[in-house]
């Protein structure tokens, strides 16, 4: 079993095609155009039957230059790509961007952008996670779970467009901290829909947790043994869901999460539905995070959302309005920030595993490499490992349970 | 004199039942998309016509004027034959059903029905057993891989079910001592219950779910399933031929809730009433059967779908030994063994 990923070649058929028992297979191309792909991912798969002989994942048709972009652009300047990796959770992607700067610089950001990141990143993951839920269950045929959850993610977005000015891509999060403060009315809103979410997950779970299909069509499905999780680097709900703990917020804190109280859930079979079990648990989890969050911002009105070293961090959107020097000074962070020499990894915990930043550079104003892990592409490539040997249907169960978004594949 | 009065009266019965059948179908597809609407948060179609009634209309409109593709490599004769094939069965499976007791018709003996067999039972469940040959050669001269996939399971399917679905209804025949579906329906006259869901609750449980695979309805839409099979059989038709299938889809759930309502719940009696006059009883039967379409549209829209082998496994393993051992009991009783 362990050397299975070891033998595996992209593309090379594993079925002995001289065996009588097999017959002929059929191949199948399926996406980038197919309702279940999540975008443009496209599976060359070998039939046998019903049964999937060999699965091969082809990928790089959403691939936009993102890492070289950011060696043309400078490092300011790439803050709206982050947006677009993973765009389900674009202020996560922000954040771990400007995590990995703020590592390169050495700057201390101020508490208070610490909590506004905090809550931000578990709205945003609840928001991922949704999105998970939606895609995953209009796959398997539930179709009405998809507009469940989308509903709740509206409210999200409701909030998001109140704070950022923006429904997606907020590009909200600069190097040592974040835009502006929240004011009430957008505390208010997710306070307001902190206290309501519990419940409506509890709705989500009576309509699926129970259920005898959905029990049946994940239970067992896409199995995944800690060893091989480790071993493809998977990280993540998909890495919990086969037992290890492994969290980035517990791990290796960052943004003070070591000072929140939460749990890490963790699954015991590593099937399709114990990685559902885990994301239902994480959405609970993170409102728990959010919600302390919220009382915490509520203690430390007033103080700076960022910070004051004004090498790297930009100057005060009021200031620059009014005084020619902030102007010039805004303007040369914006297109000439330069960070001093070195190298620098920032990870966080994103929705779908540990999205990491590994930022080089030389003292100039051009980044001499920018390489983003992204967590979706090591889940993609374990879609062979998982669906070898089974049901063309459970295809369909796996993608879903995986959970990736393309943008951040490809990248 | 008599011939053409004879004539007439059938003119006049297809012209209402059919008319009647393909209106109901059209009006399904409009609360098909009402009802998942009004359960996912939505409005639904709400443009054309009041409260969107015309909205089958426009589609059907629609359909006409789309253009025909007949993919490469397709058998253009079995490609423009299937969608025919498989409207087909539903249409002359309802030409046995009853809709009320006496035919209100001049000189018109037996129930309101365009024909009324000796074996109404066997001759609808040939024909719906038909059915599947339109999905099968549809799938297959599409010449595409996920068309054949789907008609591939939609024939395992059909094997797997059509068993129960017979098994479960010929306990109520074994109680009722016929085949004819006037005669079943006349059985529950009277009290409620004296309906045969509550004489044979097992047989009308599995002669449910058996309908839901019959009409390849959700969650046993295995031949379409759309994330894997993109549409499954009909993923190559388009225009007319597509709307046939769905038509055929939608007679046939028709035909199979008036059957389930003809054999399990009371057919055209009114509860509590005997000898309701004829518009009582069309009445009757059309409120159960379009009770029966909701739960097919609520069922739709809820709950998530089977895996192939996951249906194979019902229908062999669970619903065959029970419809089996169902009927080997009824069986028992009603000879007198007990």
């Amino acid at each position: 079993m362990a050397m299975k990923y070891m033998d595996y070649r992209p593309g090379f058929s594993q079925v002995d095609h001289d065996d009588p028992m097999h017959g002929e297979l059929m191949p199948v191309n399926m996406g980038p155009q197919h309702p279940a792909t999540h975008g443009v991912l496209r599976l060359g798969m070998e039939l046998d039957g019903e049964t999937m002989a060999t699965v091969d994942a082809d990928l790089g048709f959403l691939h936009r230059g993102k890492e070289k972009a950011c060696e043309g652009l400078g490092w300011a300047k790439f803050f709206p790509h982050t947006d677009r990796l993973d765009y389900v959770q674009p202020l996560i992607n922000n954040i771990g961007y400007a995590i990995s700067l703020e590592k390169l610089a050495k700057i201390e950001i101020p508490q208070r952008a610490d909590e506004i990141r905090v809550l931000l990143m578990e709205i945003s993951r609840i928001a991922a996670h949704l999105i998970y839920l939606g895609t995953s269950s209009i796959d398997l045929g539930a179709i009405t779970m998809f507009f469940n959850t989308f509903k709740e993610r509206e409210n999200i977005y409701s909030i998001l467009d109140a704070y950022t000015g923006h429904r997606m891509n907020n590009t909200y999060v600069r190097i040592g901290g974040v835009y502006a403060d929240v004011d009430e009315k957008v505390e208010g809103m997710m306070r307001e829909f902190l206290d309501q979410f519990p419940a409506r997950i509890d709705e989500f779970e009576k309509l699926l947790t129970g259920n005898r299909i959905w029990y049946d069509r994940n239970r067992e499905v896409g199995v995944l043994t800690p060893d091989e999780a480790r071993a493809w680097s998977l990280t993540g709900p998909n890495l919990r869901g086969c037992g290890v703990e492994w969290d980035l917020r517990k791990n290796e804190p960052y943004s003070g999460y070591e000072t929140y109280d939460f749990d890490i859930p963790v699954g015991t079979v590593g099937d399709c539905y114990d990685r559902y079990m885990v994301r239902v648990e994480e959405m609970r989890q993170s409102c728990k995070i959010a919600s302390q969050a919220l009382e915490r911002l509520a203690h430390s009105k007033g103080q700076d959302v960022l910070a004051e070293d004004r090498r790297y961090v930009l100057p005060p959107r009021g200031k620059v309005m009014d005084s020619m020097e902030e102007l010039i000074h805004q303007f040369k962070i914006v297109t000439d920030l330069r960070l001093p020499k070195g190298e620098a990894y920032g990870a966080v915990e994103a929705a779908k595993g540990e999205l990491g930043f590994y930022s080089v550079s030389d003292g100039t104003a051009t980044p001499v490499r920018m390489h983003i892990r992204a967590p979706g592409l090591m889940n993609v490539q374990a879609i062979p490992l998982l669906a070898e040997g089974r049901l063309l249907s459970d295809i369909v169960a796996i993608i879903g349970s995986l959970d990736f978004v393309m943008g951040e594949v490809d990248r | 004199m008599d011939m053409l009065i004879t004539i007439g009266v059938i003119v006049a019965k297809l012209t209402c039942i059919y008319g009647g059948m393909v209106v109901i179908a059209a009006l399904t597809t409009l609360a098909e998309r009402k009802v998942s609407a009004w359960i996912q948060f939505r409005y639904g179609p709400n443009r054309v016509g009041p409260w969107g009634v015309l909205q089958p209309l426009a589609d059907g409109v629609k359909f006409i004027f789309k253009e025909e593709l007949v993919p490469d490599g397709a058998n253009k004769w079995l490609f423009r034959l299937a969608p025919a094939i498989s409207a087909m069965p539903a249409m002359m499976g309802v030409a046995v059903i009853p809709f009320a007791a006496a035919s209100p018709f001049y000189q018109d003996e037996g129930p309101l029905a365009i024909a009324s067999l000796q074996i109404d039972v066997l001759y609808i469940l040939a024909f719906s057993g038909l059915s599947i040959y339109g999905i099968i050669l549809g799938g297959w001269a599409s010449n595409s891989k996920f068309s054949l996939l789907g008609a591939i399971r939609a024939s395992a399917q059909m094997i797997s079910y059509e068993l129960a679905l017979i098994l479960s209804i010929m306990a109520v025949v074994v109680m009722t001592g016929s085949f004819q579906m006037n005669e079943i329906a006349n059985a529950q006259g009277g009290a409620i219950w004296n309906w045969n869901i509550f004489s044979q609750p097992l047989a009308f449980i599995l002669f449910l779910i058996a309908t839901f695979a019959e009409t390849n309805r959700h969650p046993f839409d295995f031949a379409e399933c759309e994330p894997e099979l993109v549409g499954g059989f009909h993923t190559e038709f388009s225009s007319m031929r597509f709307a046939l299938f769905f038509l055929g889809e939608y007679c046939a759930i028709f035909v199979m809730c008036c059957m389930t309502v003809l054999f399990f719940l009371g057919g055209y009696h009114v509860p509590f009433m005997e000898d309701a006059p004829w518009f009582l009883q069309v009445g009757a039967m059309l409120t159960k059967v379009i009770a029966l379409l909701f739960l097919f549209i609520w069922v739709r829209w809820t709950i998530p779908r089977f895996r192939f082998d996951q249906l194979m496994d019902l229908g062999w393993k669970r619903f065959l030994p029970l419809a089996l051992a169902n009927l080997l009991v009824t069986g028992a009783i009603a000879s007198g063994v007990f």
